[in-house]
Order: C-alpha cells, then structure tokens, then sequence
C-alpha cells in the first residue's frame, strides 16, 4: 500500500532536477562588468556597438571574460574589478570621443557568473534571484504626478482654443474664463450662446457643455468628459515616464526600473546609484524644447555669424548642422501633445498641439514665413539637437502637423522626443529610499545567516526526535528550499531581506506538515496498527489537516499580496510561494522517500521514527 | 525520543473558565496599553524622514545632536541602532520644509562636522504614502480575518471558524499590546509578520478542528467536552513541536538577522509563545460555548440511494 506508481516518482525526480537547475545560476556569484546603453533617445544599441566595443578592448589589450548584448544594451563581464575600472574608461573614450557630450551611457554593473547555456534555456532562462535594491543598493524613489496640475494645463488651452473658434466664426461672447475645473464662457442672449455650443460641440468633442445662468448673464459652462480626462491623464504619465527614462540615461545607471504604478504615480529604482542629491536634482529638472527658424541665408552661406548651430541626425546616420536664428519662438512648455498620425494623403505624421498662447504665436510666426523652414531643437544636458526640420507649408495655430518622407516608427519616435522636451506635469517624491551597497551586502549575510543557522538547528532537532523519518522530513525540507529559490529565479521576483525572513519563516512552518504526518504515525503505531498500514493511515489523515492550515496560512499570505507595498509585498510574494512548495515537498516528496525506503518490504518489523513503544 | 507521554486525555475543558479569564485579563491589559500609550508607528506610517549613518568610530551621539541643533532642526531622535558605530536619526515630517531634500542636508551638516560620516540608508515617506499604508494595512488585516472564518466556515462550521478568529485575531491584540507596551517600533515589516502569525496560528485551531471532527465521528458515545479535551490531548505533541520548530527558526532569526529583523523576529515570537495557547486554550472552550454538537460536523448518513426500477 505505500507504492507510488512510477510515474510519480518520476514526476518528483523532473520536479527536483528542474530545481537544480534554476537555483544553479545562484551559486555562480557575481562578476564585476561594464554596462553600454544608449544616452540618446535617437541612438539605438545594435551589433555595431557591440563591434566597437571590441575593437576598443583588443586595442587596450584587455581581455573580457564574456561579452553580451541585448535589446537594449551591450554587457561585457571582466575577471577582476581593476579590469573593469579600466575598460570602462577604455570603452567610455572610443564611444564617447567628446566627454561634455556623451552619446552612450558607460556604467559600471554586476553580471552573473552563471555559464552561458543556463542563460540560454529556451522560453524561462536560468538565471539567479533578483535582488531588491535593500540587499544590494541603490535608490528608490516613488513620484506623484500632479493630475489637477495636468488637467488645469489643458483647460488653459481650452480657454484659446474656444476663444479663437469663437472669433474665427464671429460669436461674440462677453468674457472666457477657466473657473477650478471648467470653463466658464459668458454671454449676452441665448441665441449667440446656442451658437456658440453648436460651435464648441463639433469642434472640441472632449468637452461637456451645460447651460447656466439667466437673463442678460447667461453663461455656458465647459468641463472636460471623463473619459477625456482619463485620456489626457493617461498620456500625462507617459509623457513624464518618458522624460524620466531620458534623465536617467544621463545618471549612467545599468539597469535603472521606471514604471508607472496606480494611476497617477511613478516608481523609479536605480540600483546602484549612491549620489541620491545628484540623482533626484536630475529626476527634477526640465528638459526643454525651442521651436526656432532656420536661417536659410547662413544655410548657403555657411556663415556662422549671429547664428546658434545644432547638429541634425540624417535617417542615413550622418549628421548635419542646422543653423538657426538665436530667437526661440516657443519653448517646451507650450507643448500640449504630440502623436503619430497619418495626413490627408495617409503619409506618416507628426501631429503637435500647442496651448493657447504658443498658437498665437505659432499664427503670427506662419504667416509670416510661409514657405521657410523652422526646427524643433530638444535641448537635453545643455546640448540641443535638431530633432526636426520642417517647411512652413500654410498658416496654422494651435493644432499642426509635421509631415515628409517618414516611416511609421520615424513618426512615432520623433512624437516621443517632442513630449520628451517638457513634463506633462509636475511631479512630487513621495517616497525615497536609499541603501548604501556596504549594507545591502551586510543585509544579504545577516538573511543568509539566520536562515542557515535556523536550519540546522531545526535539522537536528527534527532528525534526533524522528530518527529516520526526520531525516527524510529534513532532506523534504531541503527540496523544499530548493524548489523555492528555483521559483524565485524563474519568475525573477524580487527579493528583499523580508523575503528572506520569508524563505526562513516558510521553512520554520512547512515543517509544521512533516510533524503532523509523523506525529500521526507514531498514533497508529502506538494504537496497534501495522508498520506499513501506519505509514498509510499517517499519510492519507494528515493530508486533510494540512491542506486546511495552508490553505488559511495562503489566505493571509494572499491579502498581503494585495494590500502590501514595497518590503512587505517581496515577503508576501516568497510566503505565498513557500506554501505552495511546502505542501508538495512534505507531503508528496517525504512521501516518496517513505515509499522508496519502506513501501517494497514485505515484513516491515519496525519503524524508524523514535519511541513509540510505550502504551 | 519522545517528549509526551500522555496516557490519559488531560481535563482542559475543565479549566476553560480559568484559561478564558487569564486571556481576558491579557486581553483587556492589551487594549489598555494600546489606548493610553497607542503603537509607535514608524515613518513608513506617519511619514517622515530616517537617516542611518555609519562611523569609523563610535559615533557620538551628543555630538551629533549638537550638529543638528547648529543647523536649526528640532524634533527629531538620534540613537545608537545595532553597533555604537551606526547612528539612526529620525525627524518627522514638517509642513513648510523641503522633506525630499532633508537627508542632503542632513548629511551635509554631519560631513561638516565628522569626514567619517557615512550614509548608509535614507527612508523618505510622505505624507501621502503614510496614510494609505496604513489604510490598507487595516484592510489586509480585516480581508484576512474574513477570509479565514469564511474558509472554516465552509470546512468545518461556523462555529469554528468565529471561535478560530476571536481566538487569533486576540494574539494579534495581545502582540499589539506588548508593541505598546514597550513602544517598539511597528513597521511594515512588523505589520507583515502579524499577518503571517495570524495564518499561522490559525494552522493550530484547523488541527484541532479536523481532530474534534473526527472524534465526533469516531467516539460515538462521547459527550462534548471529552471529545474535545482528546482532541487537545493527542494534538498537544504535535502543537508543541512544531510551535519550537518555527520558533528555531524565528530565534536564528533574532540572534543573526541585525536590527533590519529584529521587531519582525520579536513580533513572530510572541505570536507563536501566544498562538499555543489561544488556538488550543481559547479557541476550543468558545466552540464549546457556542454548543458545537455531533450534528453539526458529521452529516447524518444519507439513507442508502434505492435502485432505480426501470
């Protein structure tokens, strides 16, 4: 009766061997390694860097012990720390020839020793734990974006965009205002005001019209629909998402983390980064965007006289200069969006809108230069750059569109650059936190430690008290953690110092099961049963207990899933976890070793589990 | 080895009235605790500023807070944390003051004054994030409580599972109180292992359950408080156990884990030491009161189904 069929010890042994294999990436250690990103939001990673970045390493004569590249960046993972130090400079010159102006990111990183084949596992990588920045340093930072600010960016452009609808069709109103979160437009009789909400209806779908007011002051008051609102929020946090990831290019961080959390906040982890002054100085600045034109005299000429010249990047990788007139006619606060589009030919587009006051401009600007060329500059650390240069081709305001010979990505990419110019809206640190890297190391050992040390003892203790079986409960225990690492490497789920008391705590509670199972053993033994039908008999009761206590553990694990944040949820997250690995390794995997050692003899005397002998 | 060597069932219930008054009077000293010297949330709560700082030497602390007091703050607290090397400081959030950029200048000022000043770790919580932490540190507590009555609702009966969660949802109370009583700090950390107590302990009052189940099932001719005090009795080993094998851990866990873990450590222990004797002491005598019966848990056997006649 205690026989597995085959299957299920093979099913146990795949289980197991499947766990080797993940944790084995964590056995590895770390080497120390030279990181190459893009600093540009124009400059793509792609093989000829990596080309260059060995070319410049051979020439050094310094020999890197692997070399990588993925999507975004090139790796290259050196023996010793002096090595590193030296190819990043050495690699920082060759691609960055002028240091005001870097145009890759050069940073320092560590890079698992793991041997190549675990990496290259198909569809789930072998590759070690992720490491929450408490065990290994850096910055955390939560933002807030200021939705009202962002909504009250936009009824301001409301406010021009009625105001010049109204004057271009001749309705005359008696005063527009942005009041909290409305417009308010005034007007003398209805007649002009049912005008008015026929206009503003066709032409600003976004927006909810409701009549107030009586007699001579009649008003007609404009609120942005929710779903506008929701739309215009949306686009917002991308907005600044993206300005983010642009900053912190500069920062020369290897593997930076920002995401958008909830609807109106920003995560931002750069580990490894200890200058928390620097970084958030950075994280707060505003990247601008001027709106100039060309100086098409000094384009002939060449001259450099009066002019500010920026260089352009050609579709065919050169670059060219642009020179510009030194007025800038708008800059990147004026911006309200920018997307891609396609024209009234179905040519890729760039459309832009401009709030109220930069389309005045923009109308005065046009007019006047009909036929002449105007560039978008986005200045980023000091240094501009022509992202676009364009021909006036009509008079327009607020709302344009920049077309040419662009592909789809070209669109999309410029689109992104423009909204990179400004923050949509302004942003607050709501949270920080910053673990220097001696204390992420220290925060790793005292984890290590405790989990070890607690093991042991526990180990002892199970294996004096149930003598045999203890010692299967312990090696149960074993799979236990090794299936539970092997989880965390998989899903590279981030581990945190209460995910380690997790991993500690989870195996103080899983052993919980095996007591339950041998303790009811010893029962049956006790009340007169058969070795082997004891063995049976403290299986099969047990299992119902012990799936009820997983199951409540799993509940309160679960909630602080959902409810925690930060440093709790890395614990609930391995306790949530461990439950699920506790339950198949007591119960199925001590099972086995029970069935291996036992279930086959046919006169099973006695069994090992300590005194049971008196009654 | 073999540590019970229990023969006959041991007369719990016969005392039930002397352990509920003993948790009573815990009980209530932890709710008085909790109301006149209320928990000493971290900053993570309350929002606010930590800086830890590390020296070569051992740090000064009346030094440190002269430095401080130079450069204008008050309010805050320094103090030796884990090493007299290491120095944590925590200042509270003020309206008016740049909190983001209060650890720059901090450290500004302690640089100035010592060179071997080292910033080993910042927490910044606004004022924001304080609030709904703890919102929804109320909410995991209250979505977990429901969910476990719920679940040993469905499992055994509802009189388990209200008497489970009095009895558990008492140890949290009670470790509250101690977190009170003491003022050790309650972090999320703290918060979490709370939460894990709860689950775990309520491990302790399933085992008993499925035991009384079964006995309803087995001894027929029982009454009530015998299968219950069997049911405690031939548990007792296995609840002692295991309650030692965690609490191993949870010690390493103390000893090894640095000050990071201590209040999570310590919270864990006294939910364990705690959850023994409520699961097994509190929980059993309320399930009697609430007048579990054999009904209750072992369904009536459903006449044998007749063979369809066709």
């Amino acid at each position: 009766m205690n026989r597995y069929p085959q299957w299920v010890y093979v099913t146990i042994a795949v289980a197991l061997a499947l766990g080797l294999l993940y944790t084995l990436p964590n056995f590895f250690g770390e080497a120390p390694a030279v990181q190459v990103s893009t600093a540009r939001t124009t400059l793509k990673i792609d093989s000829a860097v990596l080309g260059r970045v060995e070319d410049a390493l051979k020439k050094a004569g310094i020999q890197p012990t692997g070399v990588f590249l993925d999507i975004n960046s090139v790796k290259v993972r050196f023996a010793d720390t002096d090595t590193q130090l030296k190819a990043k400079d050495v690699i920082n010159q060759a691609l960055n020839p002028d240091p005001q102006d870097p145009s890759y990111t050069v940073a320092l990183n560590l890079l698992s020793n793991s041997p190549a084949w675990l990496a290259a596992i198909p569809v789930i990588p072998a590759r070690p734990m992720y490491l929450g920045l408490d065990l290994r340093g850096g910055v955390h930072f939560l933002l807030q974006v200021d939705m009202r600010a962002a909504l009250a960016k936009q009824l301001d452009s409301y406010v021009g965009d009625i105001r010049s609808q109204l004057r271009d069709k001749n309705v005359r109103h008696a005063g527009i205002a942005r009041e909290g979160n409305s417009v308010a437009v005034q007007f003398r009789d209805s007649e002009t005001r049912e005008r008015a909400r026929t206009l503003i209806a066709e032409q600003l779908p976004d927006l909810q019209l409701v009549d107030a007011g009586a007699g001579s002051e009649l008003r007609l008051v404009a609120s942005i629909r929710p779903e506008a609102q929701k739309r215009i929020q949306e686009t917002a946090l991308k907005q600044n998402i993206q300005t983010l990831h642009n900053r912190i290019n500069e920062l020369g961080v290897a593997e930076p983390v920002i995401q958008q959390q909830g609807s109106d906040r920003v995560v931002v982890e750069l580990p490894g980064v200890q200058d928390t002054a620097k970084a958030k100085e950075i994280l707060g600045r505003t990247a601008t965007l001027e709106v100039r034109l060309v100086d098409e005299d000094a384009m002939r000429s060449n001259s450099t006289l009066n002019v500010d010249i920026f260089p352009e990047r050609r579709r065919d990788g050169s670059v060219s200069s642009v020179p510009t007139k030194k007025q800038v006619l708008l800059t990147g606060d004026r911006f309200t969006g920018a997307g891609a589009t396609f024209d009234q030919h179905q040519q890729p587009a760039v459309s832009i809108n401009l709030d109220a006051a930069g389309g005045r401009v923009m109308l005065g600007v046009t007019r006047e230069n009909l036929g002449h060329l105007m560039a978008i500059i986005l200045i980023e650390r000091g240094k501009g750059e022509a992202i676009s240069v364009a021909k006036i081709q009509g008079e327009f305001s607020n709302r344009f569109q920049i077309t040419g010979l662009f592909t789809p990505e070209e669109t999309n990419t410029l689109a992104l650059l423009i909204r990179a110019g400004s923050l949509a809206a302004p942003m607050e640190i709501i949270e920080e936190r910053t673990v220097g890297p001696s204390l992420g190391a220290e925060n790793i050992k005292k984890g290590f430690d405790s989990t070890i040390y607690g093991f042991a003892a526990l180990s002892l203790f199970i294996i004096v008290y149930y003598v045999v079986f203890g010692v299967f409960s312990t090696l149960a225990l074993c799979s236990n953690l090794l299936l539970l690492v092997a989880l965390l490497s998989m899903l590279q789920a981030t581990l945190t110092l209460p995910g380690i008391a997790a991993i500690a705590l989870t195996l103080g509670m899983a052993i919980d099961a095996n007591v339950l199972i041998n303790e009811r053993v010893r029962e049956e033994l006790r009340g007169g049963a058969t070795p082997q039908a004891a063995i049976h008999a403290g299986y099969e009761r047990a299992f119902g207990t012990i799936l009820d206590s997983n199951v409540t553990t799993l509940i309160a694990g679960l909630s602080l899933l959902l409810f925690g944040s930060g440093p709790v949820r890395g614990f609930a997250v391995v306790h949530c976890l461990g439950i699920l690995t506790s339950i198949f390794s007591s119960v199925v995997v001590s099972r086995s070793m029970v069935n291996l050692a036992f279930g086959s003899r046919r006169r099973l005397e006695r069994v090992p589990i300590g005194n049971t002998s008196w009654k | 080895m073999e540590f019970f060597k229990i023969r006959h069932d041991i007369p719990f219930m016969r005392h039930a009235l002397a352990f509920n008054v003993v948790s009573l009077i815990t009980f209530l000293l932890a709710v008085f605790f909790l109301a006149t010297r209320g928990l000493n949330f971290s900053i993570e709560f309350t929002g606010g500023t930590v800086i830890e700082i590390n020296y070569e030497h051992a740090a000064d602390v009346e030094r440190i807070r002269k430095a401080l007091d130079a450069r204008g703050y008050n309010d805050y607290s320094v103090q030796n944390f884990g090493s007299s090397r290491d120095i944590l400081i925590r200042m509270p959030l003020k309206p008016g003051q740049n909190n983001a950029d209060l650890s720059k200048a901090v450290m500004e000022g302690l640089t100035a004054d010592d060179k071997t000043a080292k910033l080993q770790r910042v927490e910044f919580v606004g004022p924001q994030v304080g609030e709904e932490l703890a919102w929804n540190g109320a909410l995991a507590l209250f979505v977990t409580a429901i969910g476990i009555v719920l679940y040993l609702w469905v499992r055994f009966e509802w009189k388990f599972g209200v008497a489970a969660i009095i009895a558990n949802l008492h140890d949290v109370v009670i470790i509250l109180g101690f977190f009170a009583l003491f003022q050790w700090e309650f972090s999320l950390p703290v918060l979490a292992a709370v939460l894990a107590v709860l689950g775990y302990s309520v491990n302790e009052s399933v085992v008993i359950a499925d035991r009384i189940r079964e006995n309803f099932r087995k001894m027929r001719k029982a009454s009530v408080t015998e299968i219950i005090d069997n049911a405690i009795t031939r548990t007792i080993s296995r609840t002692i156990i295991t309650h030692g094998c965690t609490q191993t851990m949870v010690t390493s866990m103390l000893v090894f884990g640095g000050p990071a873990l201590h209040y999570f450590a310590l919270a864990l222990t006294i939910g364990i030491c705690f959850g023994i004797y409520s699961s097994v002491l509190v929980m059993a005598p309320i399930v009697r009161w609430l007048g579990i019966r054999r009904e209750d848990l072992v369904k009536p056997l459903k006449e044998k189904k007749q063979e369809a006649v066709i």
